[in-house]
């Protein structure tokens, strides 16, 4: 972290590559697309896109071609290398073993390198363990399970980043996520546990009941920005605090959401017609909400690439001006856009009720979901697919994190800094290559910079 | 500017445009949204007995101010048909093309609460000095918060991270309160260094979002929301692994006391709230003032602005955009820093896992709703620190309405108030965007 404190320092290889491009591209056009999170993606296709001199764009084979040799994958991994180093670094150095270890470390310094190395892989190997493969467990069926626990972590975390996502798409920032999963999980979960429907019925409408609950949340946000203006980052935060009071005052009054004769803020647990069916057998945990997420993931990859709607969201996305000149009714879009992302939120909050979770729940469901959601979509750039592997990824750490946690006694909250670090790192290619002293794929000959645009731009 | 002077001297008639006046029914549904709830409480909830405002802090002040009695019905009645006659002015107003002035949204926001106060403590005694003097504790960390939003909003960097500010300011402020008060054996010695402990950390956030965005053009919004995720975890990460098994030493802050400013602490009513306060709070007052004067009367200001507002311009005339942008979202990550030293040392509370607990994202709601000026993002703070002290208020002589619907008000009132009255708001017109030198 101390790399980045002084960019007016020894900026040199790194600065003028950057700037250099987007010059060529068109000053207007960059300061659009900076405002949503694809800044990061559009800022490394450009060298792609502008490198050749032709005026046909290049096709989209060969614009991956380049993606792959200027090293985006490269880049992903080194990120989580980074992420882990740094997360291996804080546990080695909090660790009690290493601590007493380093107190003689000059006269035996082996027995500190030893502790470090216990601490550290100790804990890594838990994460794996935890959220991939047991190789302690005797069958294979025992020793896949933290696999399916990280699918079941992951569910949630794929609807609500999806639902995020097509927010950033459209240009909007909800960080309603907890608000809109609280009110479905509401829906869903007193539809679950109140009514007495045959089995598939039930679960049907409790899942769409909790869906029109989260879009209702979310779109009010959407239509107050429609018709008033009202900046949606603020309504969705205030949203989110109504939500949490208006859930806790109906988990304790009786009548409402209180499970009958109790007194504490707790639903009654959901009937058995209502919930997810397990997908793998009662021995795993991972249910039917899972299928769902993947649903969700190609209909939005659908709405977003193959749907009129999606171009006119993409569209206002990039640039709400040009969007309206061009005949698109901007602020219906922002009702749609929050309706849709509302309603992804809400998938979360149901997978959480009627899979995760069916022994009834309390104010807590939405289990901070509403904000992991905003990095997995940010993790995976506001992209469909992107946001699934994203989800499976913070699904991995969450899994693992708890098995982490419980073996090593390394708090979960590691989790939270290498996640974070991984955005980060991710999100600036240019600092993962000047720690790891790769070449920038941008620098070069290729750069026609005629002096003419220059001075006309400066205006 | 150019582009009036430029369109009017060929076409004349464009100047009567400039008479035009476009309002909107916003403010007159608004207002009749709140005349009607008052109208509900009266009609539907009636409550009877007097309701007595206490005015005085102590017994032993100098100067006492008799209580003030209000039988409670009737004077909601009054306020009801006083908002019932605001209500139709400004819709008057609106009708014959004329803005609603911010006076009248004031005088109908104090009447709506002086009615609803009446209502709620019926029957009771109403400590108007410990709720105003509550309300401006709780928004000091807003106020900070909020000022750092201000500065890094009108230099061009959208600042998200003041959520993680705050908590690293408070982690800090805590850690190095603790320990130095606790070696040197001087409260005082501690309790400054953890001030300045708290402006570094903030400062080293605010350095990370700028680097990032400035020098990396990552998208602001993904670092400021990305830092928020990665102090929560590395303070809660120390907290437990580090914290909590040592927290004699490490973890039990000392506190600031209050002082109380010798003449103006005896004002009636406005001495006992605001200046019977601590260090911190004193400190505010002074960072507000400087931060609006600065803004708008300086040199300084001028230049954060111009960056802010127009990066090409400001270039252009010798300004290094980047340069002013990195520093200046430094400094607003001290303030933040600043403020986040109420929650530990400023309130005597040893820290604890995630205990800022939003207030980053309200300063942030309230930087918005302020309408990115020093003192509407103050007014906006205090307004949230009031509603979170009115519920405490209200908690304790027994409220008629459930305690969640009170701590939802302010909430529901801002995102009203956002709709109805501020509606869309225009902020900084190159925040968010990085500056790429042609």
């Amino acid at each position: 972290m101390s790399d980045p404190q002084n960019p007016n320092g020894s900026s040199g290889p790194v600065e003028p590559s950057e700037p250099a491009t987007p010059v060529a591209a068109g000053t207007p056009d960059t300061a659009a697309s900076a405002a949503t999170p694809d800044a990061a993606t559009s800022a490394d296709d450009r060298p792609a896109v502008a490198a050749p001199e032709e005026v046909p764009p290049p096709s989209r084979w060969h614009t991956m071609w380049q993606q792959i040799v200027t090293g985006n994958a490269l880049i992903s991994v080194l990120s989580v290398v980074l992420a882990l180093i740094v997360g291996a670094i804080m546990i080695a150095f909090t660790d009690e073993n290493v601590q007493k270890a380093s107190v003689y470390f000059f006269a035996r310094p082996g027995d500190t390198i030893v502790a470090v190395w216990d601490s550290v892989s100790g804990a890594y190997v838990a994460l794996f363990q935890g959220s991939v493969y047991n190789f302690r467990r005797d069958s294979f069926a025992d020793g896949i399970k933290p696999l399916t626990e990280t699918l079941t972590f992951a569910t949630p975390l794929i609807a609500g980043g999806l639902g995020v996502g097509l927010a950033f798409r459209v240009g909007m920032f909800n960080i309603g996520g907890r608000g809109q999963m609280l009110i479905a999980a509401s829906v869903a979960g007193w539809i679950a546990f109140g009514f007495d429907l045959p089995v598939g019925l039930h679960m049907f409408v409790a899942l769409i009941g909790g869906l029109l609950g989260g879009a209702l949340w979310g779109g009010i946000a959407g239509l107050l920005k429609a018709r008033t203006g009202a900046h949606e980052v603020i309504v969705t935060i205030m949203l989110n605090y109504v939500a949490f009071y208006l859930v806790s005052w109906m988990l304790r009054t009786p009548g409402l959401l209180q499970a009958p004769g109790s007194s504490n803020p707790k639903t009654p647990p959901m009937k058995d017609t209502a919930i997810f069916f397990d997908l793998l057998g009662p021995r795993y945990n991972l249910h039917f909400g899972f299928v769902l997420a993947v649903a969700a993931t190609i209909l939005v990859w659908w709405i977003l690439t193959r749907s009129s709607l999606g171009f006119r969201f993409r569209a206002v996305g990039e640039n709400p001006n040009a969007a309206r000149v061009a005949g698109i009714n901007v602020p219906s879009m922002y009702v749609y856009a929050m309706l849709i992302s509302g309603a992804l939120l809400g998938l979360a909050g149901v997978s959480q009720v009627l899979g995760t979770v069916t022994t009834g729940f309390t104010a807590g469901i939405d289990a901070g979901v509403g904000f992991d959601a905003i990095t997995v979509a940010l993790l995976g750039r506001s992209t469909p697919w992107g946001i699934f592997l994203a989800g499976i990824l913070f699904g991995a750490f969450k899994a693992g994190g708890y098995s982490m946690q419980a073996a090593e006694g390394v708090p979960i909250d590691i989790v939270l800094v290498v996640q974070s670090l991984i955005v980060l790192f991710i999100a600036a290619p240019p600092l993962v290559r000047t720690i790891f002293r790769l070449p920038d794929p941008s620098k070069g000959p290729k750069r026609p910079r005629p002096i003419v645009t220059k001075e006309v731009e400066a205006k | 500017m150019s582009t009036a002077t430029g369109s009017a001297a060929p076409a004349p008639q464009i100047v009567t445009l400039d008479t035009t006046v476009v309002t909107s029914w916003k403010a007159p549904i608004a207002f009749a949204v709140f005349t009607l709830v008052a109208l509900a409480l009266a009609v539907f909830a009636p409550r009877h007995g007097d309701t007595t405002y206490r005015l005085n802090a102590s017994e032993r002040d100098a100067i006492q101010v008799p209580d003030l009695v209000v039988p409670a019905m009737p004077a909601l009645w009054t306020v009801v048909v006083l908002l019932a006659l605001i209500t139709a002015y400004s819709a008057w107003l609106v009708r014959a093309k004329k803005r609603v002035p911010l006076w009248l949204i004031v005088v109908f926001a104090v009447l709506f609460l002086f009615g609803f106060l009446t209502w709620a403590g019926a029957g009771a005694t109403l400590p108007m000095i410990g709720l105003l003097f509550g309300s401006l504790s709780l928004a000091v960390p807003l106020i900070f918060g909020s000022l750092a939003g201000v500065i890094g909003e009108r230099v061009g960097v959208i600042n998200i991270a003041i959520e993680g500010q705050l908590l690293a300011g408070a982690f800090t402020s805590a850690v190095v309160a603790s320990v130095v008060a606790s070696s040197t054996g001087s409260i005082w010695v501690g309790l400054f260094s953890g001030l300045v402990g708290a402006m570094v950390a903030g400062l080293l956030v605010g350095m990370v979002l700028a680097a990032f965005s400035i020098k990396y053009f990552v998208d602001q919004v993904i670092v400021g929301v990305v830092l928020n995720v990665l102090v929560t975890g590395l303070t809660s990460f120390f907290f437990s692994q580090v914290l909590a098994p040592n927290a004699g030493v490490l973890n039990s802050p000392p506190r600031f006391p209050r002082l109380p400013i010798p003449l103006l602490s005896d004002i009636p009513i406005i001495g006992p709230v605001f200046f019977r306060q601590t260090l911190i709070v004193y400190i505010m007052y002074i960072a507000v003032a400087a931060v609006y004067v600065g803004l708008f009367h300086t040199r300084w200001g001028l230049r954060v602005r111009a960056v802010g507002e127009h990066p090409q311009a400001a270039d252009t005339v010798g300004i290094n955009v980047n340069r002013t942008r990195f520093w200046n979202v430094a400094l607003a990550g001290a303030i933040a820093g600043f403020g986040g030293t109420f929650f530990t040392i400023g309130s005597g509370i040893a820290f604890n896992k995630e205990m800022t607990a939003g207030a980053g994202f309200i300063a942030l709601a309230a930087v918005i709703f302020g309408q990115w000026d020093p003192i509407k993002a103050t007014l906006a703070a205090l307004l949230f620190g009031f509603a979170s002290n009115l519920q405490n208020t209200l908690s304790v002589i027994g409220s008629p309405v459930p305690s969640e619907f009170m701590l939802m008000l302010p909430y529901v009132v801002t995102i009203i108030a956002v709709a109805g009255l501020v509606g869309k708001v225009r902020g900084p017109a190159a925040a968010g965007k990085p500056y790429i030198k042609a």
